[in-house]
């Protein structure tokens, strides 16, 4: 069963230890044993690497995994075998299930599938709000004994700012930090997507950018009085992240993260590149898909490290619940099995460097929620601690094609889209977990 | 197969419609709409015969599946299928599979094994028509969607403009009123636009688009927020309803300031040019954003719009339903 891996030749980018250089890294007993050059030892299976980046597993700080309650859009063995695949060795579950993680007796039947049913690690986020209504606190410290790593009501922005004050503040004292969503909802109802040029041209209701920022604002001064740290769920606009880039001058504890659907796609998505407009109900995500200058705003923070992490916002959804009209379409895009190729496809395109890139993916998410802590040696590759490793292809090129996805959620806005690319082999535990060939992600 | 009055009707100059659907005037060409509103000339002669009726459709199965009330858009198709001698089957989403949870492409597959060759729909959302376009081969005219298009009231405003005007170019075109939540709007900028008038819109600044500009060929329209300079020499002047709610939801402060500032009424209208047309889609809320004496004035061409609907709906009708056949 302990077969020793050499990962051979590859650029390995361990940004945590400051490494990028053409190495070896050898596994063993389930865990990186060596990274250097020139590795020999025999007996021993050997990856070739070469041209390829060995980098260490994916840290995913936003999932939806749909179990319990929703397991006709995923379910943990499905959604967790997609990360797998995406080379997402560590990931955080969003609390949006039926029952939502509100309360210890909840978390713990949660984790007991997490246990049973998940491929890979999963760190549960437990719910600041009871049933994630808004309106009383959840069981915030027996969520923390129970093992969550952060607070959220994920789609529900906390509305009522004297129960976010308090939820700061108790979150603050017990070491965890608080993940939003932030959007004031109260601003623009329930816009499908963004208020721009392309929603008054089809016809759809729109989100203003500044309801993102002024919820960005209103919950950095929340956590500020309060002393707590808070993090930054999917920031889409350029005044998003000045107003980030503000808190952290002023050494706030403020975090931020970034979804690959943000950082590759515009509002026009929506509407398509055909001559009549798509109304593509899989570019209908929440926060929407923005402008161009949203984006290049997003990659030159990401790039500034302003923006700490890159997270998928993984939200798998079934058929009916796309297929339909765009209003009544549910929110979300399946991430996990395109994210890599994506960000790959950035690399490509001079946008983005790979190594800020891997940064993103590993030891700052590991960071944010202190999973490092957690987790010793995750989103690094430390000998004798680290036990995940991915591989990536950046010259591949491959066709995204959902058909062939792990994940119950097929609903991509990039289907049959070429993107440069992808997973060559991703090591779980210290053991080689997937090996890809193949023109299609 | 079809009527011989309808024959040089099929094309202008060389272009053949070829379209299974319409959904806006947005990606219609100059030649395809001047073909629709010469068909539009064939079939107002046939209207005004006799006897109004020919038999070209005879065989063609015309559907209307309204998911929003209507009364004159749907009656206007009715009549216009009638008149080519189509069958026409009426659905509403009330008291149907709809209202059942039947999704829209289920309805429309529905509608399509039946038989029915052309789908006449309206519905709430924008852009449902292009959803059940993708999803059927039956034709899909888009009877109004959302806040996004009304290609076919476009264009029979368009037909009757150019009845009355002659050519459009540099002809000034103000429309007024909610142009933000208005199909109406969208669609007849296009059309206007490709045929070169100048387009205005004026309403409250809530009630205008606040970063979209309707441009064809660099011809952009213009956006303006007061009536009385906006109106100034217009050619035509086209009011679009107010919804009343539109208070309710903080867009307006109230009807009586909605009403001082931009109701077309006689001293508004002298500001245009002195025999400037007066176009509204209907329903009229008469005293809102028309006065009686306009709405029903020497220069209302409202009566007329309904009228040539009936000849512009047979026109797309036949031009569909004959490419069809092909």
């Amino acid at each position: 069963m302990n077969e020793r891996l050499v990962v051979r030749g590859g650029r390995v980018i361990d940004p945590a230890r400051g490494i990028d250089g053409i190495l070896d890294v050898l596994i063993a007993d389930g865990r990186v044993v060596e990274v250097r050059p020139g590795i020999d030892v025999a007996p021993a299976r050997v990856l070739d690497a070469r041209g390829c980046i060995v980098a260490p597993g994916f840290v995913d700080l936003h999932a939806h995994l749909r179990e319990p309650g929703f397991e006709q859009k995923g379910t943990i063995a499905t959604e967790t075998g997609a990360a797998l695949r995406g080379g997402f060795t560590t990931i955080c579950a969003m609390p949006n299930t039926r029952p939502a993680p509100d309360c210890g007796p909840v978390l713990e039947s949660v984790l007991e599938r997490f246990q049973r049913d998940g491929r890979n690690r999963i760190l549960p986020i437990g719910c600041i709000t009871r049933s994630r209504e808004g309106r009383e606190l959840a069981e915030l410290a027996e969520l923390a004994a129970g093992g969550v790593i952060a607070f959220s009501d994920d789609g529900n922005p906390v509305a009522d700012p004297r129960l976010m004050r308090n939820a700061l503040a108790l979150a603050g004292a017990l070491g965890l930090p608080i993940t939003e969503h932030c959007d004031s909802p109260e601003m623009h109802g329930q816009g499908a997507m963004n208020e721009g040029a392309v929603s008054e041209r089809l016809g759809l209701s729109g989100q203003p950018a500044a309801a993102e920022a002024a919820a960005i604002a209103r919950n950095i001064e929340l956590a500020a009085a309060a002393g707590a740290r808070l993090h930054i769920a999917h920031v889409t606009t350029r005044r998003g992240i000045e107003i980030i880039a503000e808190a952290k001058q002023r050494g706030l504890p403020v975090t931020c993260e970034v979804t690959p659907s943000h950082l590759f796609l515009t509002e026009d998505a929506v509407s398509g590149d055909g001559p009549e407009p798509a109304y593509d109900t899989n570019a209908k995500i929440n926060p929407p898909l923005r402008t161009e200058a949203d984006r290049r705003a997003l990659l030159a923070a990401l790039d500034a490290g302003i923006i700490d992490a890159i997270a998928t916002d993984h939200a798998p959804h079934a058929i009916e619940d796309k297929l339909v009209e765009f209003e009544d379409a549910a929110f979300g895009i399946s991430c996990f099995e395109s994210a890599a190729s994506t960000l790959l496809t950035l690399v490509a395109r001079g946008e983005l460097r790979a190594e800020r890139m891997v940064e993103a993916l590993t030891s700052r998410p590991a960071a944010c929620f202190g999973i490092d802590r957690r987790i010793p040696g995750a989103g690094r590759l430390e000998p004798g601690v680290s036990r995940d490793v991915v591989i990536l292809d950046p010259s591949a090129e491959v066709t995204v094609d959902p058909t062939r996805w792990v994940s119950k959620g097929k609903n991509t806005p990039l289907a049959g889209k070429l993107l440069r690319g992808e997973v060559r082999a991703v090591i779980f535990d210290g053991m080689l977990a997937q090996e890809r060939e193949g023109a299609h992600v | 197969m079809l009527d011989a009055p309808l024959a040089e009707a099929d094309s202008t100059h060389g272009v053949a419609w070829t379209r299974k659907d319409l959904l806006d005037t947005d990606t219609l060409t100059r030649a395809e709409i001047d073909l629709v509103l010469q068909t539009a000339r064939g079939m107002r002669e046939v209207r005004s015969r006799p006897v109004s009726k020919v038999s070209t459709l005879r065989g063609t199965t015309v559907a209307t599946l309204f998911y929003e009330q209507s009364t004159r858009t749907r009656a206007s198709f009715e009549v216009a299928a009638k008149a080519l001698g189509a069958d026409v089957v009426n659905l509403t989403a009330s008291g149907s599979s709809v209202e059942k949870g039947e999704t829209l492409i289920d309805t429309v597959s529905t509608l399509e094994a039946i038989g029915t060759d052309v789908i006449v729909m309206r519905h709430h959302r924008s852009g449902a028509p292009f959803l059940a376009a993708r999803h059927t081969s039956a034709s899909i005219i888009n009877g109004g969607d959302g806040t996004h298009a009304h290609p076919t009231q476009a264009l029979l405003d368009l037909f009757t403009m150019v009845d009355r005007l002659g050519s459009l170019e540099g002809r000034k075109v103000v429309i007024v009123g909610d142009v933000f939540h208005s199909r109406v709007a969208r669609s007849n900028a296009w059309a206007l636009l490709k045929y070169g008038a100048d387009v205005t819109f004026c309403g409250p600044p809530t009630l205008l688009p606040r970063y979209f500009v309707p441009t064809v060929d660099g011809r952009r329209c213009t956006m303006a927020t007061d009536l009385d300079e906006a109106i100034e020499d217009a050619d035509v002047v086209m009011a679009l309803r107010l919804q009343k709610e539109r208070q309710r939801h903080g867009l307006i402060p109230s009807l009586r300031e909605y009403i001082s500032r931009y109701q077309v009424n006689p001293a508004r209208l002298r500001k245009a040019k002195p025999d400037a047309l007066l176009m509204h889609p209907g329903p009229v809320n008469e005293g809102i954003e028309l006065s009686p004496e306009v709405a029903h004035g020497a220069q209302s061409l409202i009566e007329a719009q309904v009228a040539n609907g009936v000849a512009v709906r047979m026109a797309l009708l036949y031009l569909i339903a004959a490419r069809s056949r092909v």
